[in-house]
C-alpha cells in the first residue's frame, strides 16, 4: 500500500466508534482492589505443596540421593526423585526442531543420573504445607561427582568439553538462509570481495548478553485430579499449547485435561514454555490424587525459568564508498542452554529474516550455529530473534555512517525502502505489507529535537566537557503476528499460527467473545471489547471477553509474538461477522421482507429504504425464543472462526535517544528517549502506549543494566534481585511519543502488533547514543549493559594507546583471537558466560 | 507458636503463628488476604508492601509478630465502603497497570508517598517508588498515576 503522508496521521476517532478510543480497562477493578486470581492464591482442599531439591552444579553425575531425613520431617508425604519416576515422567518438549539432524538431548523434568545445569531439579517434596515442603528439601542429602561444564558459548562451539557427553557434540544444529540460493537477491560473498576492493567493509562481532524475562509474578501451578478430569491452573502464557503437550507427553486423554491460565502476572516470552514444575506438578498430584500447589522462589525463578538471547554476532556489511549497501552476512553462535527448550531453537531462526530490515540491501546470508552448554536453557524473550536482529544491523548501520562520515540517519534513509516502493518484497524473502519510515522519521526528529540537541552535542565536544552527550538512532521494524501456518510449516515449527474466535449472543443482547489468545497483561477484554462494539453495534459495557481456559475457550494457540490483536483480534472479527449474517434471515423473516433488502448498520439490521428495522438485541433474543425463525434455520447466532494469516505485518519505528557518559567515571545518564511508531490501526491508544512503554524499557535495560552472570564454575551469580538489576522507577525517565499510522494490508482491521517492538528498538537507540557521546575519543563500542565500569575501560582503553582504528575497506580479521578492531572488549566483561 | 492479635483492614484477628512466619504469608496463608503478593525473596520488589500503623512496609520484611497489637492496611482495605481510593481511581486512569502483578504494592506505596509529600515533582516520584518494581510499565504510566492522584488531592 501507498500511502501519502496526509493519510498517514490517523484521523480523529469517531466519537461513535470504539475503534480509537482511550477506553480505560476493564482488567484493572480487580487488580486495583486486590481481588485478583493468581495461581499461588488457589487453595483447594487437603491441597499438598511441593518444593524442589536443586542442583548446585553446572554439570555432574549423581552418585546417591538419602531421602530419608527429609522423608522423616513433620508433614513430609513424599520424596521423590528422577531415579524413581524414570519410567513415568516423559521427557519436556521441544516444539520447534530447525533442521531435521538437529541434535536435541532427551529432557526429564527431574534429572534421573546427571545434572546438566546449577538449578536443575533433582528430587521432589510433597509436604502439607509449603514452609514444611521447604524445610524437608534441605534435608536431602545428594551425592554428586562433578563433571567439566561447558560455560563459555565459543567454546563450547569448539567442543572442547560436552555438556552432554553422551551426545558427543554440542552443536545442536546449523540454520543457513542466502539470498542467492534462495533467488531472493544475490551473493554476498561476492558483494564482500568487490567491496573489499573499491567500497566499504565493516566487519563487527557484537555480543548478546543473556537476560533473564523476571515477569513479575513466580510461575505457579496448582494441579486437580479429579476422577473425571485433570485441572491444572498454571501462570503460563500458553494454556492450550499446554494442554496439547500434556497430553501428548503423558498419554493422558486430552479431553481429560483442563488448563487454566487464570490472571498471570507478565509473561515477555518467559511463560511460554512448558515446564519441568508443571510437569512434576501434574505428575505428583495423579499419582498421589491429591491436588498439588507449586509455586517458585524469585531466586528460582532467575535460576530456572528459561533464559533469553545470549548470542555472538559476527557481521559483515559491505558498501559502496558512498555508504549504499551492497550486502550483509551475519553469522551467529547461539547458546541454548542445558536443553533445545520449546521454541529455544527457533528464537534465532525468528530474527533470520530480520537482519536488513528496513533496507533495500541486494545480498545477504544469515547463518546460526545453535550450542548446548551447561547453563539455564534459553528461550523466547520479548521480541525473541528480533531484537537480536535490529541491534546488529542498526548499530553497524551507525559504525558505516561514522566510516562514511555522515550523519546516522543519512545513511539509513540513503539505504531505506521509500514509501512508494511498499508492497516491498525484501531480501530475505519477506513481503512488507506497509509503512513510511520518512514519515516517522520526521515525527520523531521533530519530538526528539533532534538538530538542537546536535549542536548541543557538537557544543559540548568542542569545550572538551567530561560530560558528553551522544545521540542514538534505531529504525527498526520486525515481523509480528506469529504466524502463517504454511510459513511456519515451511520452517519446522511443530505447529500452526492461526488463531480462534467465538462470539455468542445471549438472549439479553448481552455478547460473550471468546478468544484463544491469553492475556497477561495486555488488556485483550478491553480492546477486544472495543472491536466486537463497533462490529455488532452493541455497547462496550456490554461485551464480555473469556480467555484463558480450556474449557471455555477450548481451542487456540495462546498469546506471543505480538499476534493477539493481529491474529486473533481478526479471528473475532470473522465471528461477528458470521453472527452478523446468521442474523440477517432471521431479521428478514421478523421484518417480512427479503434478505437482499437487509441491511446492517451500528447494530440495526433495517429494510432498504425503509424505516423499519430491529436491533442485534432483539434478534438476538427471537432467535433465543425461537418461536418465529424461518423454516430451516438453527435457532443460534453463536459463530466460530478460525483465521490463519497469509502474512506477518511489519510495524516499524525511528527511536532517538540522547545519552549522557562521563568521561570521568564512564556513569551514563538517559537525557531524552523519542520515538515515532507506525503499528497501523490503534484499537486503544491508552493500551498501545503502555505496551510502548514496558518495552522501551526492557530494551534498555538490556542496553544498561541486565545481565545474567555465572561464574566459573556455572552457578549463576545474579540468582536474585539484589544482582539481577531490574530497572527501578529512579533509573528511568518519562518518554516522548507519537505515532504514524500505515494500516497493514494482512489484516481488515488494518493493525499490527505493538507488544514487542519498544524491546526491539530501544536497545541499539541506546547504546549507539552512548557510543556517539565517545566516538571521538576513539570508542566504537561498548558491550552491553553499558556500565560505567565498561564504559570507562572503553574509553580509557582508547586513550590509553591503541590509537582508535577506523574500519575501511580492511583485510578480515575475525580469526584475531582478541576479536576484531577494538569492537569487542573482551576484558571488560564479567564471565563471558 | 505465638499467640497474636491485631487489626487487619479494619477487623480484629487473632491467631497462633510459628515466630518465624512473615507478615505476608500471615496475610496470605491465615488470612487469605491473597491481594497482597510476593514477588520476590530480597525485599527488592515491593509487591508485598502494605501499611502497618499507617507507614507503608514490604510485609515479607516483617515478621507476623512483629505486628502483635497493630493494624494492618492491605490492597484490600483501601477502598472504602465501595469507594475506591483516589490512588487506586488514577491508577486505572492512567493506565498505571498492565499485569498488575506489583500493583497492590506499588498503589500502597505511592499512598504512603503523598501523605509524606502531597505535591512531589516528579523525580521524587521516581525516586519514592524506587523500591517497588514493575515489569510492565516502564514506570512512566505509574508517575502519570501518582501526580494525578495528587492532583485529585490523593493524599487523603
Amino acid at each position: 500500500m501507498t500511502l501519502t503522508e496526509d493519510e498517514m496521521t490517523q484521523a480523529a476517532p469517531d466519537a461513535t466508534k470504539e475503534i480509537g478510543k482511550d477506553r480505560r480497562r476493564k482488567e484493572d477493578q480487580r487488580l486495583i482492589t486486590g481481588r485478583t486470581r493468581w495461581t499461588d492464591n488457589i487453595t483447594l482442599p487437603g491441597m499438598l505443596h511441593l518444593a524442589m531439591v536443586r542442583s548446585p552444579f553446572a554439570h555432574a553425575t549423581i552418585t546417591n540421593i538419602d531421602k530419608s531425613a527429609a522423608e522423616a520431617s513433620p508433614n513430609v508425604v513424599r520424596v521423590i526423585t528422577g531415579a524413581d519416576v524414570a519410567e513415568e515422567q516423559g521427557g519436556l518438549p521441544n516444539a520447534w526442531p530447525i533442521t531435521p539432524d538437529q541434535v536435541t538431548p532427551n529432557h526429564p523434568p527431574i534429572a534421573v543420573d546427571r545434572v546438566v545445569f546449577a538449578g536443575e531439579i533433582v528430587a521432589v517434596i510433597v509436604a502439607r504445607t509449603p514452609a514444611e515442603a521447604r524445610d524437608a528439601a534441605e534435608l536431602v542429602d545428594i551425592d554428586y561427582d562433578e563433571l567439566p561444564a561447558a560455560l563459555d558459548l565459543k567454546e563450547a562451539a569448539e567442543d572442547k568439553v560436552l555438556a552432554h557427553p553422551d551426545l558427543g557434540t554440542n552443536k545442536s544444529a546449523f540454520w543457513k538462509f542466502d539470498s542467492a540460493e534462495a533467488g531472493t537477491g544475490g551473493n554476498v560473498d561476492e558483494a564482500i570481495a568487490k567491496a573489499r576492493g573499491d567500497g566499504i567493509v565493516i566487519e563487527r562481532e557484537y555480543r548478546q548478553q543473556r537476560l533473564i524475562p523476571a515477569f513479575m509474578e513466580p510461575r505457579s501451578t496448582v494441579v486437580d485430579p479429579t476422577g473425571e478430569q485433570i485441572t491444572m491452573w498454571s501462570a503460563t502464557q500458553i494454556p492450550h499449547i499446554l494442554k496439547f503437550l500434556l497430553a501428548a507427553v503423558t498419554g493422558v486423554s486430552e479431553s481429560k485435561i483442563r488448563v487454566i491460565a487464570p490472571d498471570v502476572g507478565g509473561g515477555f516470552g518467559g511463560k511460554l514454555q512448558t515446564t519441568p514444575e508443571e510437569f512434576i506438578t501434574f505428575l505428583v498430584a495423579r499419582k498421589l490424587g491429591k491436588p498439588v500447589k507449586y509455586t517458585e522462589t524469585r531466586s528460582e525463578s532467575l535460576m530456572a525459568a528459561h533464559h533469553g538471547r545470549d548470542q555472538w554476532q559476527k557481521l559483515t556489511l559491505a558498501a559502496e564508498k558512498d555508504g549504499t549497501v551492497t550486502g550483509f552476512k551475519v553469522e551467529l553462535l547461539a547458546d541454548l542452554g542445558s536443553h533445545v527448550s520449546l521454541v529455544g531453537g527457533g528464537v534465532p531462526v525468528l530474527g533470520a529474516f530480520m537482519f536488513n530490515s528496513i533496507y533495500k540491501f541486494p545480498a545477504y546470508q544469515f547463518s546460526v550455529q545453535t550450542v548446548l552448554t551447561n547453563k539455564t536453557w534459553t528461550d523466547a524473550y520479548r521480541g525473541a530473534g528480533r531484537p537480536e536482529a535490529t541491534y546488529a544491523i542498526e548499530r553497524i548501520m551507525d559504525e558505516l555512517a561514522a566510516e562514511v562520515g555522515v550523519d546516522p540517519l543519512v545513511i539509513r534513509e540513503q539505504n531505506w525502502i521509500t514509501h512508494e516502493e511498499f508492497p516491498f518484497t525484501s531480501v530475505a524473502g519477506l513481503e512488507y505489507d506497509s509503512g513510511n519510515y520518512e514519515a516517522a522519521t520526521a515525527r520523531a526528529k521533530e519530538l526528539f529535537g533532534y538538530d538542537e540537541l546536535r549542536a548541543e552535542q557538537k557544543r559540548r565536544r568542542e569545550s572538551g566537557d567530561q560530560v558528553q552527550l551522544g545521540i542514538g538512532v534505531s529504525t527498526f521494524t520486525e515481523m509480528c503476528g506469529l504466524a502463517p501456518s504454511r510459513v511456519l510449516g515451511s520452517l519446522d515449527y511443530g505447529a500452526g499460527g492461526w488463531e480462534h474466535a467465538s462470539v455468542r449472543m445471549l438472549p439479553t443482547g448481552k455478547v460473550e467473545v471468546l478468544t484463544g489468545t491469553s492475556a497477561h497483561g495486555q488488556g485483550h477484554e478491553t480492546a477486544f471489547s472495543q472491536i466486537v462494539a463497533d462490529r455488532l453495534g452493541v455497547a462496550f459495557e456490554d461485551v464480555e471477553v473469556l480467555h484463558g481456559d480450556t474449557m471455555v475457550s477450548h481451542k487456540g494457540l495462546d498469546t506471543y509474538g505480538s499476534r493477539s490483536l493481529v491474529v486473533g483480534g481478526e479471528a473475532i472479527v470473522k465471528a461477528a461477522d458470521k453472527v452478523i449474517e446468521k442474523a440477517k434471515p432471521i431479521a428478514a423473516h421478523l421484518l417480512e421482507a427479503s434478505v437482499d433488502d437487509i441491511e446492517f448498520e451500528a447494530g440495526r439490521f433495517s429494510v432498504k429504504g425503509t424505516d423499519q428495522g430491529l436491533a442485534m438485541a432483539e434478534i438476538a433474543l427471537a432467535t433465543f425464543a425461537a418461536h418465529n425463525l424461518p423454516d430451516g434455520v438453527e435457532p443460534s447466532l453463536d459463530s466460530d472462526a478460525t483465521f490463519d494469516p497469509v502474512n506477518f505485518n511489519y510495524p516499524h519505528g525511528t527511536h532517538l535517544c540522547a545519552m549522557e557518559v562521563d568521561t570521568e567515571t564512564g556513569q551514563v545518564k538517559m537525557r531524552k528517549y523519542a520515538a515515532c511508531d507506525d503499528i497501523g490501526n490503534i484499537i486503544n491508544p491508552l493500551i498501545v502506549s503502555g505496551q510502548v512503554h514496558g518495552g522501551l524499557v526492557q530494551g534498555i535495560a538490556q542496553a544498561l543494566w541486565e545481565e545474567a552472570v555465572h561464574d566459573d564454575a556455572g552457578t549463576l551469580v545474579t540468582g536474585s534481585f539484589v544482582d539481577y538489576l531490574l530497572p527501578t522507577s529512579a533509573d528511568t525517565i518519562s518518554f516522548d511519543l507519537d505515532h504514524t499510522t500505515s494500516p497493514s494490508t494482512t489484516n481488515t482491521l488494518g493493525t499490527k502488533g505493538v507488544g514487542e517492538a519498544g524491546t526491539i528498538a530501544s536497545t541499539p537507540a541506546v547504546v549507539n547514543a552512548v557510543v556517539d557521546a565517545v566516538r571521538h575519543l576513539g570508542v566504537n563500542d561498548v558491550r552491553m549493559p553499558c556500565t560505567p565500569e565498561r564504559v570507562w575501560k572503553a574509553i580509557n582503553d582508547a586513550r590509553g594507546g591503541a590509537q582508535a582504528e577506523t574500519v575501511g575497506a580492511a583485510a578480515p580479521h575475525f580469526d584475531e583471537s582478541t576479536g576484531m578492531d577494538g569492537t569487542v572488549d573482551r576484558t571488560t566483561g564479567g564471565t563471558d558466560s | 507458636m505465638t499467640r497474636i492479635n491485631l487489626t487487619v483492614d479494619g477487623s480484629n484477628v487473632s491467631d497462633d503463628v510459628e515466630p518465624r512466619m512473615l507478615l505476608v504469608q500471615y496475610l496470605r496463608e491465615k488470612l487469605g488476604k491473597t491481594g497482597t503478593v510476593i514477588g520476590c525473596d530480597t525485599s527488592n520488589c515491593g509487591a508485598c508492601t502494605v501499611h502497618l500503623d499507617g507507614v507503608s512496609v514490604k510485609s515479607c520484611n516483617v515478621l507476623a509478630v512483629q505486628a502483635d497489637g497493630h493494624e494492618v492496611t492491605t490492597i484490600e482495605g483501601l477502598a472504602q465502603d465501595g469507594e475506591l481510593h483516589q490512588m487506586q481511581k488514577s491508577f486505572r486512569e492512567c493506565h498505571g497497570l498492565q499485569c498488575g502483578f506489583c500493583t497492590p504494592g506499588m498503589i500502597m506505596q505511592s499512598v504512603d508517598l503523598l501523605k509524606n509529600n502531597p505535591h512531589p515533582s516528579e523525580e521524587e516520584i521516581r525516586v519514592g517508588l524506587e523500591g517497588n518494581l514493575c515489569r510492565c510499565t516502564g514506570y512512566h504510566n505509574i508517575v502519570k498515576s501518582v501526580q494525578h492522584a495528587a492532583a485529585q488531592g490523593g493524599a487523603q
